[in-house]
């Protein structure tokens, strides 16, 4: 070991001893020479080289050398850096995770340092189990495994959102036998019963602790007070002053959510809590759906809000005037005194309320309303208001909701109403029935003292019981509810003073209201209000503090919810119950962070891995690069590195400087992209410009016609260069073939006849048919001899006049390009094709041609000037472009025959065919 | 066309496909370079046998009666002699060194040495015979002759491959007495066997030119290193360990040996060039065809 350098074969390293032999053997061992045929020797003899210098090989040289062989030897000697020294433990190694919401700020170094320590064991051949406090196994069962089993599974373990259960885990480490070393990687907070687990551990065998390094930092329960918004945020250590930035989120008015509010919180240097307080617009707090920790990821830096910050707005309307002085006997007073804490109050008229759109509308004894803002409040309540009544002696002596029923009254009422327990009354005061099940008041407990004297009745009716949700103890309906389009309206039976009954004087009061969510709750929910609902959870968060659907996640009862610890059937997020929605966050209210303390018997780690990196690829590497930059250097000595060799090695020697930056989209990606988003042809390039733009306007020009015609719209032809360009792509290419075109290399020709035999074609085109028959020996035609020689091409012959070139979209016999008349070539018919009788046509091979040879000069007289006018005269008058008709034909037929193959020899199209051909 | 392929065959039956192909496109090549120098009816500019009228002349003493123009004589007082230009056919030889040398060719791109000369050869063949003089190889027995038939024969000739030393010597076999000679060679070899030649060519009134084909390459001498040059054959074998400094040396060689072949060119009355199979053959073979014209007034 040589600092933080090892060798796994140090004996190797003894071999750099002979270098220096190795050095005597190089310099006497100059450059071979180069042997060259030369005529001009005999001038040479005699002559003397003027200096011998290279007559040994240069000191530089043997340095590369020296240093590659060098480089060589240390690289197989195994170098290692940072090599692990062997631990003195030799039983089984239990690696302990917290996995709480406080170790997902680190979660991947806990990760790989938890790898480290496992391929270590692994190297000495220990079994490891790897348990989570918070995913604890099954009691007695301890899963040890070989490492590399864990190893491969330490990827896919997360933490969890809640605090691990120290009482389980110690039920568990029972089982555990002595002689296991144990590392608990410790998330830093003291939960409780830690130590007695603790205990149990050491006595099985030694313990070591990793703790991550920085602060822990966590965010309690946002709160509403005196109209603002107020945030406790916590953290482990008190070290030193710190601000952290607390955002808030929430969806903005398009349903986007985003950062709604920022704040500094600071903590003072040895303070270990921090306030951040908020003052929030209603419109803003309302959207609130969280707070977090900028930069934390944990759900403890995570809070939830639900309701308890969604203050509703809720308008108050009297029927009466306030009596000045008499505030008690206000029917408006009790409702401020219950609302006011928990929701926004609007005292104005009630068109301007509706402007408002509020939440909740309260009338408080209101009769009578104009026709026009009874409908206008029919219509706020549809779009989904909350309308709640409380009766009175208006209410009581008006029509309304008499004879028949009226929208904003949920039941009919009976005229008078009631007096009981009063002075000219034989009943006693009425107390309030048990809720039902139905009830939104379900669970409420009522208090004995509660009780009424007077009310409105509600006349029998087929659905009275079932809009009734509150009753007295002989069954009269006290508060009763109906659906008016998305909204609801509800009446209290009673008055909102303390007139009618001492409803208004009890606490039951608040909860009702709460339960209808007319107030909302303060922040943390008690037992029993939360009790007898089952709550659904709705959003749960991860332990790196995401939020995430709660899919079909069991509900939770609600004494739960307020009560029992996170755990994994009860996951920190927001739950929903009938009108309302509880967040249940990791840090409650009063929850402080303490931190883990160790015995000093248990030695305490931090999470960094010193990685043991192998060395040997890095001076392999070298040596190779030394050789190869030796190899070029001995060339250039030696005099054979010249020209387009020296520029190619300056090349390498650059390409290796800069390895990764040659990974563009390369011109035969565009290529690719360009011929394969469409149906593209292709020409050959011949290097004639000229020829080329005929060929380019000819393909174009038949394109057009192609898509006028058919279903077939192919996109612009792209010229071909096939020394550079792949084939593939083009269904179909012509080649118009020039005296002093060159010929393609070998690469090119090895490239086309892949491609023929990939099934594509290739129209040669000599363009002479005006001088000269096929085979007569045109310079154009012996050249096409030239250029068709090494490709791959079938037996040829004259297309037959039953070819399927004849009939692929039109029926032709002739193909004229500018030229008329002359034979086309095509493959050969299979020479056992025979004509069947009755049949027009044989049945020929299959597949399509790989080569169409002609001189037709079929590119001109298609060549479409971009105005659309054809670019060269074909023949003379109407005949000439009967002619150029006929040869967009073949062009047609050809495209054709490319795609759809033999598809037109099918004797299916038989009958089709002899109808059009008359016979 | 082939450019390559000579000398490299080695079974009888790849040796005639090279022959067989090469044949037509050595004689297409002469052609199509013969084609660019325009021939005019060149008379030997003096009396003598021949078609076309020269000159009256008065008869002298000694003049046959046969000889007597009488149609001319009599619009006169005097006899006149009707003496037509001399056109008596010349014969041309001609000369390819095909020793091992010539097969060099110093990139893909240029022919090599000896077929350049090859070409030379038949292009001047070719002049000649429509000049309608007499052609031949100095190689070989036969004598010189016209026609195209003799094309084909000499092209035949000059396509047969003959077992040859690393560098080939001029061996007259038949040199008519005043005749011309061309002889086309990289004359990097030994000069004596050329000096004897010229010698004897000048004794039997022959005159003519010296080619000399070379490769840019040997112009130039590129080469740098470590390096063994061998000769075509292998015969010679020089090893240097940098070529590079050797280039001067080579080059002042090379230009003293040019100097000697115009000399042993002038001192018998020869002309000399120096071509390069670089350059385009038309200049040279307009060169050779002008000094054969100069060698014959």
């Amino acid at each position: 070991m040589i600092g933080p350098v090892a060798f796994t074969t140090p004996l190797l390293l003894l071999t750099l001893f002979f270098l220096p032999i190795l050095w005597w053997l190089l310099r006497a061992v100059p450059p071979a020479p180069i042997l060259r045929r030369f005529p001009g020797v005999a001038l040479l003899i005699g002559l003397r080289d003027e200096d011998s210098q290279s007559d040994k090989t240069p000191w530089w040289l043997l340095l590369l050398r020296i240093l590659a062989v060098a480089a060589a030897i240390v690289g197989f000697a195994g170098p290692v850096l940072n090599p692990h020294e062997a631990s003195d433990q030799d039983g089984p190694l239990l690696v302990l995770m917290d996995g709480s919401w406080a170790s997902a700020r680190d979660w991947p170094s806990r990760i790989d340092r938890a790898r480290a320590l496992m391929e270590d064991a692994g190297r000495e051949g220990r079994t490891v189990a790897l348990v989570q406090l918070t995913d604890l196994p099954p009691e007695g069962d301890m899963p040890f495994q070989s490492a590399n089993a864990w190893v491969a599974r330490l990827d896919n373990l997360d933490p969890a959102p809640f605090a691990p259960d120290m009482a389980q885990a110690l039920a568990w480490a029972e089982a555990l036998e002595p002689g296991i070393q144990t590392f608990w990687f410790s998330d830093g907070l003291d939960h409780a019963g830690r130590d007695a687990l603790l205990d149990r551990l050491q006595q099985a065998g030694p313990v070591t602790a990793f703790e991550g390094s920085g602060t822990l930092l966590a965010l309690g329960p946002p709160r509403f007070e005196d109209g603002a918004i107020r945030l406790t945020g916590q953290r482990l250590d008190g070290a030193g002053a710190r601000e952290v930035t607390v955002q808030g989120f929430g969806l903005d008015p398009a349903g986007i959510e985003r950062e709604l509010a920022r704040g500094p919180m600071v903590f003072d240097a040895g303070e270990t809590s921090a306030e951040l307080e908020l003052d929030l617009p209603p419109e803003l707090r309302n959207r609130m759906n969280r707070f977090e920790i900028a930069g934390e990821r944990s759900a403890g830096a995570v809070a939830l809000t639900d309701d308890a910050l969604q203050r509703r707005q809720v308008g108050l309307i009297a029927g009466s005037p306030d009596q000045e002085g008499q505030e008690l006997l206000s029917p408006l007073h009790y409702l401020r005194q219950a609302l006011s804490p928990t929701a926004d109050l609007l005292e104005v008229a009630l068109p301007d309320m509706l402007l408002a759109s509020p939440d909740v509308i309260i009338l408080a004894d209101v009769a009578t309303l104009s026709p026009e803002e009874d409908s206008d409040l029919q219509a706020w309540v549809e779009r989904g208001g909350m309308l709640v009544r409380f009766a009175g002696p208006r209410l009581a002596g008006s029509d309304l909701a008499r004879d028949s029923t009226h929208p904003l009254m949920p039941v009919r009422l009976r005229e008078g109403g009631r007096t009981v327990g009063g002075a000219m009354s034989w009943g006693e005061p009425k107390a309030l029935r048990v809720f039902d099940e139905v009830s939104p008041f379900y669970g409420l407990p009522i208090p004995e003292d509660v009780l009424v004297s007077a009310q409105v009745l509600a006349q029998p009716d087929p659905e009275l019981a079932s809009r009734t949700i509150a009753a007295l103890a002989d069954g009269t309906p006290l508060v009763t509810r109906s659906r008016l389009g998305q909204g609801q309206v509800v009446l209290f039976h009673v008055t909102a003073n303390a007139e009618w009954s001492s409803l208004p004087l009890s606490g039951l009061f608040v909860q009702m209201l709460e339960r209808l969510a007319i107030s909302t709750r303060p922040v943390d929910p008690d037992a029993a209000d939360l009790e007898g609902i089952t709550w659904v959870p709705d959003v749960v968060l991860d332990a790196y503090g995401q939020r995430r659907d709660a899919g079909n996640l069991p509900g939770v009862a609600g004494v739960d919810l307020a009560n029992a610890p996170l755990s994994a059937t009860l996951l920190p997020g927001l739950y929903a119950g009938s009108d309302r929605r509880v967040a249940r966050n990791v840090m409650a209210a009063d929850a402080v962070l303490t931190p883990a303390d160790w015995p000093s018997d248990v030695p305490v780690e931090g999470l960094r891995v010193v990685e043991t990196e192998d060395l040997t690829p890095y001076f392999l590497t070298t040596a190779l690069v030394l050789l190869l930059l030796d190899s070029l250097a001995a060339l250039w000595l030696s005099g054979r590195l010249t020209g387009a060799a020296r520029g190619a090695a300056l090349l390498l020697v650059a390409l290796m400087a800069h390895p990764g930056e040659a990974q563009d989209l390369s011109d035969d990606d565009i290529l690719a992209l360009l011929a394969t988003s469409e149906i593209t042809l292709g020409y050959v390039l011949t290097g004639d410009e000229q020829l080329d733009e005929i060929s380019r306007a000819g393909l174009w020009g038949l394109g057009l016609t192609l898509t006028s015609r058919t279903s077939v719209e192919p996109a612009a032809p792209i010229g071909v260069d096939l020394e550079t360009d792949e084939l593939v792509f083009f269904p179909l290419l012509y080649w118009p073939v020039s005296v002093d075109q060159p010929t393609p290399s070998d690469a090119a020709y090895a490239r086309l006849n892949a491609y023929l035999r990939g099934g594509g074609m290739i129209v040669f085109d000599t363009r002479d048919a005006d001088i000269g028959a096929f085979g007569a020996g045109t310079p154009n035609g012996r050249r096409l001899r030239d250029l068709a020689e090494p490709l791959d091409i079938p037996p040829l012959e004259p297309i037959p006049d039953d070819h399927v070139l004849t009939r692929a979209f039109y029926l032709l016999q002739d193909f004229p390009g500018r030229h008329l008349g002359r034979d086309v070539w095509v493959e050969a018919a299979p020479p056992d094709a025979e004509q069947v009788e009755g049949m027009p046509f044989r049945n020929l091979n299959d597949g399509v041609t790989p080569v169409i040879i002609g001189g037709n000069d079929w590119a001109a007289a298609w060549a479409t000037s971009p105005s659309g006018q054809p670019m060269f005269p074909v023949g003379r008058g109407f005949t000439g472009e009967r002619q150029r008709e006929i040869a967009l034909r073949f062009g047609v037929n050809l495209v054709m025959h490319v795609l759809s193959g033999n598809y037109k020899s099918d004797q299916v199209h038989v009958p089709a065919l002899l109808e059009r051909l008359g016979q | 066309m082939t450019q390559t392929a000579l000398h490299t065959a080695e079974t009888l039956r790849s040796r005639s496909e090279a022959v067989a192909g090469s044949l037509p496109a050595l004689l297409a090549d002469a052609q199509h370079l013969a084609a660019t120098i325009l021939l005019g009816e060149h008379g030997r500019k003096r009396h003598g046998m021949g078609d076309e009228f020269w000159q009256y002349r008065n008869a002298e003493a000694g003049d046959s009666l046969r000889s007597i123009d009488w149609r001319r004589s009599a619009r006169a007082d005097g006899l006149y002699v009707r003496q037509t230009e001399w056109k008596a056919a010349q014969s041309v030889m001609i000369g390819v060194d095909d020793g091992q040398s010539m097969g060099y060719a110093g990139a893909k791109s240029r022919p090599s040495k000896l077929r350049r000369a090859q070409t030379l050869a038949m292009a001047l063949a070719i002049l000649a015979v429509r000049g309608g003089e007499r052609v031949g190889l100095t190689h070989l027995a036969d004598p010189p002759r016209g026609g195209e038939a003799q094309l084909m024969r000499m092209a035949a000739a000059l396509m047969e491959e003959r077992e040859t030393a690393d560098y080939g010597a001029p061996s007259p076999q038949i040199l008519p007495a005043g005749s011309r000679a061309v002889f086309f060679s990289d004359f990097l070899g030994d000069l004596t066997p050329l000096e004897r030649a010229l010698g004897q060519a000048a004794d039997r009134g022959v005159k003519g030119a010296l080619v000399q084909v070379l490769d840019p390459d040997e112009e130039s001498f590129p080469f740098d290193g470590r390096t063994v040059f061998e000769s075509m054959g292998g015969g010679l074998r020089f090893e240097t360990l940098k070529a590079g400094g050797l280039r001067a040396a080579y080059l002042k060689r090379l230009a003293a040996r040019k100097d000697q072949l115009r000399q042993i060119a002038a001192r018998t009355g020869w002309r000399y060039h120096c071509h390069h199979t670089s350059d385009a053959a038309e200049p040279s073979l307009l060169w050779l065809f002008r000094a054969l014209e100069k060698g014959a007034s």
